[in-house]
This record gives C-alpha cells, structure tokens and sequence, in this order.
C-alpha cells in the first residue's frame, strides 16, 4: 500500500494519552537526523512510541517511504513487530538474561532468519561497532558507553528503514558521554534512513541533529537547523537552553518597545509588528555609573538578583526593564563589588541585538 | 525540676549494636514478650514432638510397609503431574490475567483464586458433582468414551490441580504485574511478536518467580487430603496419597504415619528454604 508524501518518514497525527494531546506534523527525510529538542513532558517520547506503534495515534496517519503505518482515519495499524524500525531506548533497556551478542541476534532471529545467520548478523555488527570482545558479557556487565553501543547495534541488526534515538546519551557520565557522542555522530552518518533523535540537551542536539524541531506542551513551537535555532530562539524555553537573553515586543520604526516592559532602539532592522530580540549575555555590558548616552546603544538600569560562577565568568541575574542575564569576569564582579542588590546600569550595543519575527506554529 | 534516670548497664557488644543500628533499646516489654513466646511454642512444641516420637531405629522399615511405599509413590508421581499441567494451563492463565483486558476479569481473576481459601473438601464436593457418572461433564464422558474418573489416580490428579493451580496463578499473576514491560516494548521494536515475546522474553525475565510458584504448588499438591479424599477416595496403590495414608496409619501403624509425616516434613523445610528469597524476606507472595 504505497502513498505519497515522500520517501522518508511524515508524521502528520494527534496522540492522546489521558488529558495530554500531542499534535505534529513532521517529515524527515532518509539519511537526516531529526532533533526533537523539549522539555520534559513535551511529547517527545510519546511521538517516538507513536512512530514505532507502541501508542497508536487518535487522529491523522504516520507514513514510512509511502507506507502506511498507522492512520486512525482508515484504521490501518501496523504492529510494533511489523515496523521496520530500529529503537534505542533511553535506558536502553537491554535484555538482562541475554548475552550482548543473543541481545544483538535478537532482531535478525525474530525477523525470521536462522540461529546461525542471526548469530553472523550479530557478529558483524558487533565488529562494526567495536563490541567484538563483549559478545559473551551479559548487559549488567557493560558500562555505560558500552551499553549504549550494545542498544545501537541491537537495534540496526533488524536492518531497520528507521531509526528512533531515546535520548540516547542521558544515562552516560559527563565524561564518557563526549566520546559516545562522536561515535554516535559516525554511526548515524553511515546509516541511510531516516533517524529521529529525542533529547532535552541543547548541545546533543546541535551537534548530532541535521534539523531540529521545539516539542513544547506537545506542540511544534520551532523548526529550523540547529544553527538558526541557536541564533534565534522561538521561546523562552529554547533561549534558555542555548544561552541567550529572548525579550517579545512591538516593532515601529527602529524603536521596539518590550511586553514585559522597557524598550530597545534598534536602527534599520527592517521589521513591523510582533518580533522577538535575541542578544548574547556576553554582549551586554555592566557599569556602576550611568554610561554616556549614545544612539547606537542601550543602556538601562538594573538591580543584581544573583551571582553564579561558571568556570571563568560569573552570570548575573538581573532584575530590570527588561531583565537580562549577564557574563562578567570575576575581576569585574570584584571591580565594580558586586553582591546581590546592587544597582546597575546595562549597556549593548544594537548590532548585538538580533531581531527576528516571532515563529508562528500551528500544528495539523 | 528535673529528674535524672538511674543508669542501666550497657555492654561493649550492645554499644556496637546500637551505633551500628541507631535507634533506641531493643528490649521487648514484657507484655508482649510473654505472648509471642507462646506463640513460638504453640508452633514449634508439635513439630518437636513429632521428632521426639519419631522411630528414628527402623525409619526405614517403617516407610518400607508395602502401603507406605506406594502413597509415597503415589503422592510424587501426582504432584509432579499436577505442577506439570499447572505450569502448562496455569501460566497461560496467569499471562490472560495480568496482560489483558476484558469484561468480567475480576470475576474471573475471583473465581480462579477461589479455591486458594475454599475449604478443600467443598472443592472435593464440587468435583464430584460435576465429574462423577450422573455429574454435569462426567455423565458424557461415561457415555461418549466410557470413561470414569472419581476414585481413580487421574481425579487425585485433578483434585490436586484444582487445589494447588491457584497458588502457581496468584503467584506468576503478580509476578508478571511487576515485571518491567519495558522489555516487552523492546522486543517488540525489535520485530518480536507476541508468542516470540513471551518466549524469549516475558518467561525467562520472571523465571525465579515461576519457579517459586511452581515449587509451591508441588508442595501443595503433595499435602492435598481433603479434596483428595473426597473425590478420589482412599484405594492404597490407587488414590491413597502420603497424607491419606497417614490420617489411616495413625491408628493401624503408628510408627509408619510418623515416618510418613517425617518426609512430609522434611519435603516442607526443603521447600521452604528453596523459597527463603520469595517469602521470608518480603513477607509476602
């Protein structure tokens, strides 16, 4: 039963579970990494299970190459096990009474092949992974990274046509999880299908992700690749992740004037109405007097509501018309003795300001 | 005004017990001391006498007595049959109950725990009733095959089964409640389908537990009497089971019921020990 809509994967659906409405429409081509970057709750893992049936949608249809895997219009469903799709769960979730490489055969041997071509299937993804002296450990002997790789082979060894990611590095320790994640990126690059990838971690998703999609409240909220994403965040949510101050507001002429209060003037940007101001905490200056006024700056004041050290500059918060997060050295913290309470006058420049429309994303 | 207690003695090993433990005195009040000790001897003092009492010289002889061998015999045979049959029809059931919905399932889940507190003699009755020649079943199956069962070793089986199945159920039943479908999830990502699943997957992941239900419905099975008795009867060589054969040698043969009870016992500890991980730490099936 052969559709259109593509050769990879299109998502085009409504999954509801309990009070939680999760509403998406997403294609994602063969050979591209999809990020479904969110928040906890967002209805990430709830859209990989939809993708590999584990919960069937309430509404719309989800198509793999042009076949139909689930469309609650028509009630055609796809079983798990008929699904040529590769899972890698967040845990993993190893079989704990199989060997690594009984886990690896376990696809190939339930889709229907020998115990002996299963076994070879195995083997060679073990090799192709670096997983080779490992085939006779059990899962709880593995460590972390190790287990991870055990997951990604287990899962390519059904030669899926799809391939869900789980926030696949999450339960690794900051130090393996650099590592893991360059080899993941390899491994991802060698496989030809569509791959979807769950993560909360920004910088997980900038690196392995081709194209990026904002999950909040199970709703699309941004679309972009990963660079346009981190230089213009749709939301506070995503602003937050990569590190930069987001203020909404009105554009008229080169003034802005903000929702939540202040304004910035920014000369020849171009825009009307509703737009969203991105700038870097790094591009917003900090003074204890008031700087000479200039038209090509912003300046504004503002009360110090916290101090935190992050390796070699401090963040400050900062209470203000509009607020602000703000990198200092610690020299100037000192400098200009800074402590919670203190008033202070801001400054940026407005070539530092990025001003953009605001995403408008409605799902279905 | 503050009053001071007089200090008790505390030695070194409670010292260590205590900072090693925390807490406070570990002494028992006396009003309940006292009655937990009766309890200890009200379950221990039997098991005692019947050791004391026990033919320890010519054990041998006595479990020898042509009728002692066969009920022994007998009751291995039956249930190691019925734990058979309850692994093969019980655990299927057990996977109905915990994986499935559907209408009436706590009624059925009810009447399939039922005979676990049901007096086993009613469940004797029950069978009767319904497998005898003029029963509900057994009344075609004298007609059509001319087969009889009451008082034959196939309804000492099956009284067994009716009595011990149950104890397999509740105890797979929660064990596969409990089990991380996770797993389940995976393999069926992994192009498993359902039997696969539960083959490679389900069973092998809840295998201690099936093992512990399985041993306790062996020992059910093997203390089975009233139900026993009731639909079976008590033909030695034919239905007469160990504990059967005990009730009666009690007042022919003495020594062989103790000799009996003895292994009946022994078979209890062994069982219980094999099933130290499943009750003794939880305290609970």
């Amino acid at each position: 039963m052969t559709n259109g809509g593509g050769d990879g994967l299109v998502v085009d659906a409504e999954v509801r579970r309990g009070s939680f409405t999760l509403a998406v429409s997403l294609a994602a081509a063969p050979g591209q990494v999809l990020g479904l970057l969110g928040p906890n709750g967002a209805g990430k893992s709830t859209l990989l299970s939809a993708v590999a049936g584990l919960t069937p949608v309430s509404a719309g249809r989800i198509t793999l190459a042009g076949h139909v895997l689930d469309d609650a219009g028509t009630g055609a469903f796809v079983e798990p096990s008929g699904r040529p799709v590769g899972f890698v769960f967040q845990n993993y979730r190893l079989f704990p009474h199989l060997t690594v490489a009984e886990n690896v055969a376990f696809s190939p041997r339930a889709r229907g092949q020998g115990r002996r071509a299963a076994r070879a299937a195995a083997s060679g993804w073990l090799g192709r992974l670096g997983l080779a002296g490992l085939a006779g450990r059990k899962p709880s002997q593995l460590s972390g990274g190790q287990a991870q790789r055990v997951a990604l082979a287990r899962a390519l060894a059904g030669e899926p046509a799809l391939l869900l990611l789980d926030e696949p590095l999450s339960a690794l320790d900051a130090g393996t999880r650099l590592d893991v994640q360059s080899e993941l990126k390899r491994h991802l690059a060698d496989f030809t299908g569509p791959c979807l990838l769950v993560t909360h971690d920004p910088l997980e998703a900038l690196v392995l992700a081709d194209q990026l999609i904002v999950l909040e409240g199970g709703r699309i909220v941004q679309e972009g690749t990963p660079a346009h994403i981190a230089r213009q965040p749709g939301t506070e949510y995503v602003a937050k992740l990569v590190g930069l101050n987001l203020y909404a507001g009105r554009a008229d002429g080169s003034r802005v004037a903000l929702s939540g209060g202040g304004d910035f003037v920014i000369p020849d940007h171009g825009r009307r109405g509703d737009v969203l101001v991105a700038v870097r905490p790094s591009a917003v200056v900090v003074s204890s007097q008031r700087p000479r006024p200039s038209s090509a700056r912003n300046t504004w004041q503002a009360r110090v509501t916290g101090l935190t050290l992050l390796a070699d500059r401090v963040r400050l918060d900062l209470d203000g018309q509009p607020p602000a997060v703000v990198d200092v050295t610690p020299a100037a913290v000192a400098e200009l003795s800074l402590h919670s309470g203190s008033q202070v006058w801001l400054t940026t420049k407005a070539t530092d300001l990025e001003v953009y429309p605001p995403t408008d994303h409605r799902a279905g | 005004m503050v009053t001071f207690t007089a200090p008790t003695r505390l030695t070194a090993r409670g010292r260590a017990r205590r900072a090693a433990r925390g807490g406070a005195s570990r002494s028992v009040p006396a009003p309940l001391l006292v009655p937990a000790l009766i309890a200890v001897g009200f379950l221990v003092l039997p098991l005692a006498g019947l050791l004391v009492r026990a033919p320890w010289r010519h054990l041998g002889a006595a479990l020898s007595g042509t009728d002692a061998t066969q009920a022994l015999i007998l009751s291995l045979w039956t249930a190691t049959v019925t734990t058979a049959i309850s692994l093969v029809i019980g655990v299927p059931l057990a996977w109905v109950l915990a994986r499935t919905t559907f209408p009436g399932q706590r009624l059925l889940r009810a009447l399939v725990t039922l005979p676990l507190v049901l007096p086993p003699v009613v469940g004797g009755v029950a069978l009767l009733l319904a497998f005898s020649r003029v029963g509900l079943v057994g009344r075609y199956l004298d007609d059509w095959f001319g087969l009889t069962i009451p008082f034959t070793p196939i309804a000492v089986v099956m009284a067994e089964t009716f009595v011990a199945m149950p104890f397999l159920i509740v105890t797979v039943e929660g064990a596969l409640r409990s089990a991380n479908q996770g797993f389940e999830e995976a393999a069926a990502t992994l192009g498993a389908r359902r039997m696969t699943v539960f083959r490679r997957v389900t069973v092998p992941l809840i295998a201690p537990s099936l093992g512990a239900g399985a041993v306790l419905c062996w020992a059910r099975a093997l203390g089975e009497f009233g139900a026993t008795i009731t639909f079976a009867g008590s033909f030695p060589g034919q239905t007469e089971t160990m504990p059967i054969a005990v009730y009666y040698a009690l007042e022919t043969d003495p020594d062989a019921a103790i000799a009996l009870s003895l292994v009946l016992l022994l078979v209890s500890v062994v069982v219980l020990v094999s099933l130290r991980d499943h009750w003794l730490r939880g305290g609970s099936l």
